[in-house]
This record gives structure tokens, sequence and C-alpha cells, in this order.
């Protein structure tokens, strides 16, 4: 890769220049990824910027981002390769006289044929690449090992063409919400990354990085409020894309110094569940 | 010592704490040390964390075994005496900028931590912790283990015992109190409820920070003492999972609540797919020959009935008297959490009385309050509030019988330690001729069982099966099993 890093503060600090804010935990697995090219797994509640920092990271490298987005019935053709079967078709009648059957038979089995899925192409491209497989828990066990390969030996075999090699090393990140427990052999290959909700200086920094015009005060305020609120015995817990809402909502509503009242009336953009916000507005304006 | 033998040791302490580390992590491991300098300390545990550690329920494991292991090298450094130093150093710096600033002239002698008194320590604490002052908090916590917690080496003493002495001595819990009531009288005007409220959180997780930099030093310093593996072994702690319901302590109690929300979701998940990709049922006649039209009357492609697994009815009885309690609260959150794998579930708890709760679930969403509520509000004491399982099976059986029916399963929650009280285990035996299933789940090991007045045998030769469910793996595993 280009533009390879040298320590664990310039990862932390260049993802700080285009606004992610790692902690040492992320940095220092970003860095060890690319030095040991390895693929990352990452697991952590819904909302706390996973996908963002794989995002992030080709931002930074100057990488192509190739996503593979996953869900329940993802099988081999939309995850590695197909072969283009209608063009393989017009292939085989545009000249029927010619051709002997062995030169037809490797002729439409070659790359020309081939319709690269995200996988293939992020094994097979040039340039550098982040591959992003997003929510990985969402396929079945046994599509699981579809990636096994791909993930630690960075190849792709196909049966009529023989196995292609990356040619480069592509930086891999894999999310999960946690919804069932990954296979050992996926676990097994990848470095582990838990990504839990930010303390609250660093949450009163991401807010004051993504939210424009908003002062130092109000954020302080904001991060302590979700703080104080994620505490609580909730059925969901803000998640850091809700508690930016949150800010952005005050915002626009032109409050500079939250109060009761006003933390009350907008908790609907934290909070999901009617549960959850009579709770949480009981406890905040509890009397001590 | 070569970070290769550190590493070792540590890898083979992880695995007898119960994480399964691989020896491809291992590798991986070394990989990783070898590319991040192991004097970035925190580096290094998030490199050997990434590498080891692939489950975020292991990761409080995973942070004790590395404090024990990697302060060793810490200890070379800085830990023991020359620290004092360091704190005095500390301690003078502050101590300077304290009188420039506000002139309070404390001036004690040459000023060492070791020269003051209690009350002043405890002063500094209050100060430190007002103002979140990190390096303070880390000095004052060296000072007070030094003062209090009369460490002696060789003593063969837990941590725990220590850090009890130490923050007896330090007054914590009041700690609290005395610094909203700082706080509010340094603030000028009258401050809102939610400011207050918090204010308090701040204060709470500070003094929680000040507690983990006692234990840590605790640590180190017995680390220093008796070396790595003694006390790493000391210190050895369950996973969440592993964690047994009778003797949970409340920290232990948090950490399971935590790992079971989870658990359930993935348990849910679990069964949903199972029950969805189970075999194809038997050939849906009526459906092959409407398809078979499209191919001129041949019955071509067969269907197949799509299978519907009937769910189970669920009655759980639960024992909720004082040493089981915790133990029917897991298995009834459990349940209630994947009540939609149920066609029905029913609720009821006992002591020596019986109660049914159910309402008391259908009436919220929430779990927690409605456990809160099943232990404040139902009629579970008849006589003298102890377990007695003969009286409450008669009971049900005549209030309740009645409704079991060849759907039902009936789950029995309890260790049967019945007092000495007539057993009636006719009751189990009848609601098993009734019943589809009828379990008991037992929280003791297996080996107390029928013993004292255990009578748990009486009743499990009545039952289709007599589980041990001594935590959550088990009764996870149990519960899969069921649906």
């Amino acid at each position: 890769m280009t533009n390879a890093f040298a320590s664990v503060a310039q990862v932390r600090d260049g993802l700080k220049t285009i606004n992610y804010l790692a902690d040492d935990g992320i940095a220092g697995v970003v860095y060890l990824a690319q030095r040991l090219g390895k693929p990352v797994l990452i697991e952590g509640p819904a909302g706390t910027g996973k996908t963002q920092l794989a995002k992030s990271v080709a931002e930074l490298t100057g990488a192509r981002l190739i996503r593979l987005q996953c869900y329940e019935g993802l099988d081999e053709s939309k995850a590695l390769y197909e072969w283009n079967y209608k063009k393989q078709l017009l292939r085989i009648q545009a000249d029927k006289t010619s051709d002997s059957w062995s030169e037809v038979h490797d002729d439409i089995f070659s790359d020309e044929f081939l319709l690269t899925r995200p996988l293939l192409e992020a094994i097979s491209a040039p340039d550098p690449v982040v591959l992003l497989i997003d929510e990985v828990d969402r396929v079945e066990v046994e599509t699981e090992a579809l990636l096994l390969e791909v993930l630690s030996e960075y190849q792709v075999s196909i049966p009529e063409l023989g196995t292609i090699t990356a040619k480069q090393i592509p930086m891999v990140f894999l999310t999960s919400n946690n919804t069932r427990e990954l296979s050992e052999a996926l676990k097994r290959r990848c470095l582990y990354l838990h990504v839990d909700y930010p303390d609250m200086e660093r949450e009163k920094a991401i807010v004051l990085a993504k939210v424009p015009d908003i002062s130092a005060n109000l954020a302080d305020q904001i991060a302590r409020i979700v703080r104080s609120i994620r505490q609580l015995d909730l059925k969901k817990a803000p998640s850091v894309s809700e508690t930016l809402d949150w800010a952005r909502t005050l915002i626009l509503l032109g409050v500079d110094h939250i109060d009761a009242e006003q933390a009350k009336e907008t908790l609907h953009v934290l909070l999901k569940y009617q549960t959850d916000i009579a709770k949480a507005a009981k406890e905040l304006s509890v009397d001590e | 010592m070569p970070v290769i033998d550190l590493m070792s040791g540590f890898v083979g302490e992880l695995r007898r704490a119960g994480l399964p580390v691989s020896l491809t992590e291992n590798l991986d491991a070394m990989e990783a040390v070898k590319v991040i300098p192991i004097e970035d300390r925190e580096a290094f545990k998030y490199a050997l964390g990434a590498t080891l550690v692939k489950n975020s329920s292991h990761w409080r494991v995973f942070e004790t075994i590395f404090e024990v292991y990697f302060s060793l090298r810490g200890s070379q450094y800085n830990i023991v005496d020359p620290s004092e130093e360091q704190a005095d150093e500390f301690w003078r710096d502050d101590q300077d900028q304290a009188q420039l600033g506000q002139g309070e002239g404390r001036g004690a002698g040459g000023g060492g931590l070791e020269a003051l008194t209690p009350e002043e320590l405890a002063n500094m604490l209050m100060r430190a912790l007002m103002q979140g002052d990190q390096a303070m908090m880390r000095a004052l916590a060296r000072q007070s283990v030094a003062r209090f917690a009369g460490m002696e080496p060789g003593r063969p003493v837990g941590g725990t015992y220590y850090l009890y002495r130490t923050l007896r001595n330090l007054d914590l819990d009041n700690m609290l109190a005395k610094l909203m009531e700082a706080g509010k009288a340094a603030s000028q005007r009258e401050t809102t409820n939610l400011e207050q409220r918090l204010a308090k959180d701040e204060y709470e997780m500070r003094i929680e920070q000040f507690k983990k930099e006692v234990e840590a030093e605790i640590r180190r310093r017995l680390v220093a003492d008796r070396g790595a593996e003694a006390m790493a072994k000391t210190l050895r702690k369950p996973l969440p999972e592993d964690v047994e319901f009778m003797h949970a302590s409340r920290e232990e109690m948090q950490s399971l609540k935590k790992a079971l929300f989870p658990l359930t979701r993935k348990l849910a998940a679990r069964l949903a797919r199972k029950r969805r990709h189970g075999r194809k049922g038997p050939l849906d006649f009526r459906n092959t020959v409407r398809h078979s039209l499209s191919y001129g009357g041949v019955p071509a492609e067969p269907k197949f009935k799509y299978p519907r697994p009937a769910k189970p009815e669920l009655m759980v009885v639960a024992d909720i008297s004082g040493s089981v309690a915790a133990f029917a609260r897991f298995t009834l959150m459990l349940v209630y959490a994947i009540q939609s794998q149920f066609s029905k579930v029913r609720s009821f708890v006992f002591i020596d009385g019986i109660d049914e709760v159910t309402k008391h679930f259908r009436a919220t969403e929430d779990i927690q309050e409605a456990i809160h509520k099943v232990n404040t509000e139902a009629d579970v004491v008849w006589v003298d509030g102890h377990s007695d399982y003969g009286h409450a099976f008669e009971v049900f059986w005549e209030r309740y019988g009645k409704d079991i029916n060849p759907k039902t399963t009936v789950l029995l929650l309890g260790d049967a330690r019945n007092n000495y009280h007539a057993s009636q285990s006719w009751v189990v035996k009848e609601m098993r001729k009734h019943a589809r299933h009828v379990y008991w789940l037992n929280p003791e090991p297996r080996s107390y069982w029928n013993t004292g007045d255990s009578i748990v045998g009486e009743y499990g030769g009545h039952t289709d099966g007599v589980y041990e469910c001594r935590n959550l793996r088990q009764l996870e595993g149990f519960v899969e099993k069921l649906v």
C-alpha cells in the first residue's frame, strides 16, 4: 500500500484529520491489521461507528472501498463470482461453424465471461482497496465458509479458471451486530475489535467534530446527559449516531443550555422505545 | 524475562481461565508483539487483546490477567520504592500550586504524603476527586494502600481483604454526599435537578475510578511479592457464562445481567432459524396435483407440507426463597425474553404459598420491572416464609392443575430443600400424567443433591428429567433443548 502507517499514533492522528476520532484500541488494531495483513472483525452495539471506521480508513489511505452487504440467503454468485451465462450462450451461437469443441470450451470459461462480485473484485483489484463485509452475522453459518479462503489466503479458487491470488493484500473489515455467535474458524482468522460506546470525553469530541456550530458548553452537557442515560437499564441505549441527531436537533431548536424540560421533550430523538423514554424522563427529573 | 516466556505464561493462564486460545491465535499474538513495542503498554494490551480474545465478554478476564502478567515489568521500573518519591514530587508540585493559588499554606514540613494525618489525606482525596485530578488520585491511591492496607509480605491473604481494609479507612461511602455538598457550595447560583443528577454521575464515576486505582495498586504489590503465577491463580474468576447463580457476588450479578441480554437475542435468532430450516414435511398431495397441471398432469414437481412444529405451552413454577432467588429470576428473565418461541407462558412463584405472576409480565414490556413486581407483590408466604414445596405443589394442583394439558411443558425450578416438610410428590406424578413434559431444574451442584433436606430425588423420579443449571451456559443449553 502506498501510504502505510508507521505507528499507532500516526493512525490515530490520521483518522482524526478526517473526523474519525479513534481511541487507542481502535487505532492500535487498525495499525496491527495493516502490519500483519489480517482482516479485522469489528463487533459492538449498533451505531457506534463500525462501518464508518472502514470508510474512514479507506478515505485515509486513499483506497477504493468495496462493500459487501450481507443478508440471509447471500450465496456464492452474489459474493464471489458468477459466469455470465447469457454472454456464453451468445458466444456459442455466434459462430457455430469454425471452432472445435475444446476451443469454445476454453473460450467461454475465460475472464471475459466472468462477472466479478465484491470478494473477487477486491482480490483482483490492481489498485489499493479496502474491503468491507458488512453485518457478517446475517449470513448463515454455512455461507460463512465462503469467506474463509478469501480471508486467510487472499485468494479465490474458480474450478474452471484456477486460483486467483491477490496482487496486493487488501485491508478487510468485517462488522457484526452480534446477533449470533460467529464460527470459531472465522474468528480465528481475524483480529478482534470490540467497539463500545465512547467514554464521555471522546463522545464530546465526536459531537464537536461532527456537528457544526455547536458550543463546547452544549456538547459537554449533551455528552454528560447521554452518559447518564446509558447507565440506566434500557432496552436500547442511545448510540453515537443518535447522540449526534440529538445535538443537531437541539441546534435547530436554538438551544444552548439544556434544562430538564427541553431534555424531556427531545428525548424521542435519543431513545426509540416508549418504555425507555418514560424511564429516562423520570430519571432525569427526579428530586435528589 | 524474555518476552516469549512471559507470553507463554500469559497465554497459559488465559487458557486456564477458560478462554479458548488456539495455537494460531497464539502465533498471531507473537507476530503482533513484534510490531508493537512493549513499552507502549496500552497499544501492547490492545494488540494482545485483538489477537487472543475473540469475545467481548471475556475482555475483563483478559484485562485482569494482563495487569498481573505485565505489571511485572512495570514494577522493575517504577512501582515499589521509587514510586513513593515520585508521589512526593507530585504532591510537592501540587502543594506548591495550591499554596500559590489559594494561599492555604498547609506546609506540613517537607510535605511527604506520609506526614499527613488521615483527615488531611481525606481532604486531599476529596479535592482530587472534585477536580478530577488523575495524577493526584493515583498518588493518593498509592499512599492509601501503603498506609491502610497493612500488607505483609508472604501473607496468603487475597487482594479483596486489603481492598476492604483500605476503603474502610477512606470512608468512600460518605464521600459522594460530601462531594455533592461541596459542589453545591462551589456554584454560586441555584442548581437544577438535572445538573445535580449529572454531577452525581460524574462523581460516582470518579470514585469508581479511584477504587480501581486502589485495586490496581494492591494487585501490583501482591504480584511483586508473590509472583505473577500465584497471583493469577488467586485472582482467577469464572467467565460470565460460568458464574454460579447461587454464589454470584453483586458485581458478578451485574455482568450476568449484561450477558443475559445478548444471549437471549442469540438464542431467539438461533431457535427461529432452526424452526424455519427444519426438514421438509410430508407430501402435500393437493398442492402436488395442483402443480402437476402445468406439466400435463404429470406430477413432476412434488410439493411438501411446510412443517409447523407446535410451539410448546410453558408453565414455570419457581421457588423464589432466598437461597435460589437469583436462579429463579434469571430463568424467568430468559424464558420471557424468548417467549415468542412458546405459544403461551404462565409463571408461578412460591415459597410456602404459591401465586400466579403471569399478569405482571403481561402488563409491562420491561422484564426487569416485572421481576421487581414479582418480588414485591406476589403472595407467596403461607406460614413462616420457609420453603415448603409440598404445600406449594398441593395448592398449585388444586388451583391450576386442570389447566395442564398434553401440550403443556411444566418447568419446576428449585433446589428441593423442603425443610423436612411432607413432599407431596404425588402432585408431580399427576402433572406428568397430564402434561407433555415435566422437567426439574436444580441450581445446586449435582453432588449436593439429596443431601440434608434436599429431596430432589423423590420429585425427580416422577419427572422427565432433572437438570443441573448452575450457570448461564447450562441454562442456555437446557432452554435450547426445550424448544
